[in-house]
């Protein structure tokens, strides 16, 4: 059955859609927008590392990653300037040095529109299987975690206070959210993937009631636009990638119009 | 620092020899070159009402941090007796409106408090309606209810308030402070608030603190409202608002949250304890 290239492609990235809803969520929540889009763009520059030192490139993207929330954190304890202007000066430096670094390894060729824009169609059987995997390690990840990470992102001070200790919670969200990029970035590219983190739980936010149901809905959310994205590529001959995401808007519009048509005053 | 000393208290076993539920001792912390607090020791014990007072930029709120943990000391130290259920009452919470909650769920979410426990917390604070509400939706004084229903329902043994009644209406700001004592005699907790509302706290509070970076007095409010220091800092009007409602305070609680007469009540070890004489602690 994985043998067809398309549903090679289709089995990714419903694996990938299923955990990119559950951390889009706290993404949305925790206002991690940028962040996110940060430690996305940090992945080239793990590429290129990874290309550099002739390691697995999934190990070079991750370990940069984890180093460039290390370094976020560090830079955060000097109160002079804002997170989001550390987030972008992070962002766009990592981003650049990966393509300088890219640019000089004149001895390799790397396809790097298929790391921007993601390359799900060339997806192999190995691939599926390592999603997959890894995916469901992380939402066996976030499952442990939800309850204290839920606490945390509603009420960090007082579940700090009252004897919760988010900092360790925190830092396990960051290395699944790592993770999770890691194993996204074939299927969308490393300047998309925070589209797939963020406009499938934007849209299952008006249906959901409690934040469990938000993360379910989220998954499935982002499987339809997947599904539907890569349809859609394959009869309008568009780029995979680019074509998930705007399969993921019109589901968002939709939900957009549904909510227009029920006001709420109150919940409850 | 707070924390390491946290943890070696929680090493040691049971409670605080004296007793206290929390207690500061030379409490001092600085940002940004500044001492926001400084040399700041007081201790809460079970059944025993602590109020902080003091004008804007005392460090009030900066103390109560402190003293749970969740701003970093840089002299001094806290202890907490082990094992102690906390209830925390945030000067503000903002709950992000793309979370998607309830009241009730809200209620639930760091302790696990039984369905019984979060309906009669709601009901005692007076929003016992909202309970499927969205949190998002309530209003400022609603809201101060809900974060203090929360808290009591997780039965603590320390309640601690930052401005808890900020937003409520004036009737309602009573009946929480009755509310508040009442806890404390049911649940025998000990209770630290900080607040402005003056003529209030001096009414039902055991002991009063006067902060201003530190510990400009302290005492039973019936000795605070009469001291120079607290007169300098609210002026003289401030002491006339403790006669408005003397006469509600006509009893004290021992440990055990059972009533003594005042007079017993104001023995030395009840007091919170001041850099300046700290011999009282003992």
């Amino acid at each position: 059955m994985l043998d067809d290239f398309f549903v090679r492609a289709v089995a990714a990235g419903i694996g990938v859609a299923l955990v990119t809803g559950p951390l889009g969520c706290f993404v949305v929540w925790r206002r991690m927008a940028f962040f996110g889009d940060t430690m996305a763009h940090a992945a080239l520059l793990g590429v290129a590392l990874g290309i550099f030192l002739s390691v697995n490139l999934t190990v070079g993207v991750f370990a940069v990653m984890v180093a460039v929330a290390v370094a976020l954190s560090l830079l955060q304890r000097q109160h002079q300037l804002p997170s989001d202007a550390l987030l972008g000066i992070l962002a766009h430096a990592t981003l650049s040095l990966g393509l300088v670094l890219i640019a000089l390894m004149t001895w390799v060729r790397v396809d790097l529109m298929g790391y921007l824009f993601g390359d799900i169609l060339a997806v192999s059987a190995d691939d599926v299987m390592a999603i997959w995997i890894g995916g469901l390690a992380i939402l066996a990840g976030v499952c442990v975690i939800w309850r204290r990470l839920l606490a945390d992102t509603v009420a960090s001070d007082v579940a700090s206070a009252e004897g919760l200790s988010p900092e360790r919670v925190r830092l396990a969200f960051m290395v699944l959210l790592a993770a999770t990029i890691a194993i996204a970035m074939k299927l969308v590219g490393i300047l998309l993937i925070t589209a797939l983190l963020i406009i499938p739980a934007a849209t299952a936010r008006r249906f959901a009631r409690t934040p469990e149901a938000m993360a379910v809905l989220a998954a499935g959310i982002g499987a339809g636009a997947v599904a539907g994205g890569l349809f859609g590529s394959l009869h309008l001959d568009t780029p995979a990638g680019p074509s998930i995401v705007v399969a993921a808007l019109c589901l968002f519009l939709l939900s957009l119009a549904a909510g227009l048509g029920r006001p709420r005053a109150r919940e409850g | 620092m707070a924390l390491q000393h946290l943890t070696l208290q929680e090493a040691t076993g049971p409670a605080r020899p004296d007793g206290a539920l929390v207690a500061a001792h030379g409490l001092g912390v600085v940002r940004a070159g500044r001492w926001l607090i400084r040399d700041v020791s007081l201790a809460v014990r079970p059944g025993e009402i602590v109020t902080i007072v003091g004008p804007n930029g005392a460090g009030k709120t900066t103390l109560l941090r402190a003293m749970l943990g969740l701003e970093r000391s840089d002299a001094g130290r806290v202890e907490r007796a082990s094992g102690l259920t906390t209830g925390y009452v945030p000067q503000r919470l903002a709950i992000d409106p793309a979370m998607p909650l309830t009241v009730r769920r809200l209620m639930t979410l760091i302790g696990r408090s039984s369905r019984a426990a979060v309906d009669r917390a709601l009901y005692q604070v007076g929003i016992g309606h909202l309970a499927e509400a969205a949190p998002q939706t309530l209003s400022g004084g609603e809201f101060q209810r809900l974060l203090l229903a929360r808290a009591i329902s997780r039965r603590p043994g320390l309640l601690v308030l930052d401005e808890p009644v900020q937003g409520v209406d004036v009737q309602g700001e009573v009946a929480l402070y009755d509310l508040i004592a009442r806890l404390r005699d049911d649940l025998g907790c000990g209770v630290l608030l900080v607040s402005h509302d003056l003529h209030v706290v001096m009414a039902r509070t055991d002991t009063v603190v006067c902060l201003n970076g530190h510990v400009c007095c302290h005492g039973p409010p019936e000795t605070v409202a009469e001291s120079p220091e607290y007169r300098r800092l609210f002026g003289p009007r401030a002491a006339e608002t403790l006669a408005v409602y003397r006469h509600r305070h006509d009893h004290g609680h021992a440990a055990d949250g059972s009533v003594v007469p005042l007079a017993q009540r104001q023995e030395p070890a009840r007091k919170a304890t001041t850099g300046g004489n700290r011999d009282d602690a003992r």
